[in-house]
């Protein structure tokens, strides 16, 4: 994938910041089997989960992965290359300072990690050096997280709603931002791995 | 709808905040402060933080609202079933072997539901009448919510009971409680009677009474890093040596002053005991 072509350059980008739900597990797993190890940009990733459940998720995304995935502490300091998962019951913040912050307020959208919430928090910290990639999932929550990554300058991506197990979430995300690219799961990684 | 607030916006909020009711909400993560704020915004309908400054200046009695909507107040009983396990299984048998009566202090209750959970399962070792419980918050409005000890019945069976099943109570949850009307339950009075609610600012109010095993989960998330070193230097003066500490399941304190005068005894559920004076 040629970066120039898109108008954008490696050094734009600082952080990626990815959203999915239903149906997004298996393109996350192969993202992270066949992204780039040496890939150093920061990772976030707010995936719905059961609130219940606070193992085993990590453990699975981690058995083919090119990356380390950790569910970051409470003002954990962010690191490159490493991808950090929303923990279980807990949203996920990007906080000014390189660190990140965990919170348990309000369900949003019925979820917690809300999506919107990591988008949202991310695209503050990072402005228009972030990258925002929505998958697969059957509510809304993301649409708005990725107008406010928009809106302050950042780079928008879904996967093509074609491809998707459930497209809800990235039509939603569609209808009211405009995307920069939309891309099937193979796309997404050449264009991460374009960033290398 | 406002959309977005800048940090010096922020900043000056804080310093009239201290200056006129002496709250200290400049060392609060600015992620969740900034978002309470906006939801503040939003809910009483104030078009920016200036107006919101204006509004706080004059009106004590909108301060004292918003206090209660600066501070997060969703929470749970048994949260976390593994840790409550281990509270029951290994850590209060332990305190008990050595100790007549315990003081627990939970800190930053909110309405009250890990003080009940901390009831129920006492109840249920037994030994709740052994046991002295403070109970504090910063906000008073949600104090008296804990002392009502009203829920919704639909946590009550969405969350609180899933979570005394998935700890294996001894009975079924519902005898702790019953229902009135409205869609509310209130929880069994009796199970409270050695718990006394007290107003308390984890910034500003510091040491009151020294306790054998404190909780504070998932409160001190919404801090910076350099404020939750001060208060956990005031739990841990707040600790007798050899008693157990708790945070939440994602919170450490591995980086900060006190970190060396506590052990790990449970990693999973955050559980430390102070080793050192």
């Amino acid at each position: 994938m040629n970066l120039n072509q898109l108008g954008i350059e490696k050094t734009d980008f600082k952080a990626v910041v990815i959203g999915g739900s239903a149906g997004s597990f298996q393109v996350i797993t192969k993202i992270l089997a066949e992204i780039n190890p040496k890939f150093d940009l920061p990772i976030f990733m707010a995936l719905h989960r059961l609130k219940h459940v606070r193992n085993g998720f990590i453990e699975a995304l981690a058995l083919k992965s090119n990356k380390i995935i950790v569910e970051p502490e409470d003002k954990e300091a962010i690191k490159k290359g490493m991808v950090y998962l929303a923990p279980a019951n807990y949203h996920m913040f990007l906080e000014l300072g390189n660190k990140i912050a965990l919170s348990t307020e309000e369900m949003v959208n019925n979820s917690r990690p809300s999506i919107d919430l990591t988008f949202d928090t991310a695209s503050y910290v990072y402005k228009t050096k972030i990258i925002g990639i929505m998958l697969s999932g059957a509510n809304r929550d993301g649409a708005w997280g990725m107008k406010k990554l928009k809106e302050r300058g950042g780079f928008t991506i879904v996967q093509d709603p074609k491809e998707c197990t459930i497209d809800t979430m990235t039509t939603a995300a569609m209808n009211i931002t405009k995307i920069d690219l939309v891309l099937t799961s193979e796309n997404i990684i050449k264009f991460l791995n374009a960033l290398v | 709808m406002i959309e977005d607030i800048e940090i010096s916006e922020l900043r000056n909020l804080c310093q009239v905040i201290l200056e006129k009711y002496k709250y200290d909400f400049n060392n609060y993560a600015m992620s969740s402060f900034k978002r309470r704020i906006l939801r503040i915004l939003e809910i009483y309908k104030i078009s920016s933080v200036t107006a919101l400054i204006e509004k706080i200046k004059y009106d004590p009695i909108f301060f004292k609202q918003f206090l209660n909507e600066i501070t997060v107040n969703v929470t749970e009983m048994f949260r976390d079933p593994s840790l409550w396990r281990d509270l029951r299984d290994k850590i209060l048998p332990n305190l008990f072997s050595t100790h007549q009566t315990i003081k627990i202090w939970h800190a930053g209750c909110s309405s009250g539901e890990e003080v009940y959970s901390m009831c129920i399962l006492l109840k249920e070792m037994g030994v709740l009448d052994k046991v002295k419980i403070y109970a504090t918050d910063i906000d008073e409005p949600i104090l008296a919510k804990a002392k009502e000890g009203k829920f919704t019945s639909k946590n009550m069976i969405d969350v609180n009971e899933k979570n005394y099943i998935r700890l294996g109570g001894l009975h079924k949850i519902s005898n702790y409680y019953t229902e009135t009307t409205g869609g509310f339950v209130k929880m069994d009075q009796s199970l409270v009677q050695n718990v006394t609610y007290k107003t308390h600012d984890l910034v500003k109010s510091g040491v009151f009474n020294k306790f054998d095993l404190i909780l504070c989960r998932n409160v001190l998330i919404y801090f910076n890093q350099q404020l939750q070193n001060e208060v956990f230097k005031m739990f841990h003066e707040s600790l007798f040596n050899y008693s157990y500490f708790v945070i939440g399941s994602k919170e450490t304190l591995i980086w900060s002053d006190v970190s060396s005068k506590f052990i790990v005894v449970n990693s999973e559920e955050k559980v430390f005991k102070k080793v050192k004076e």
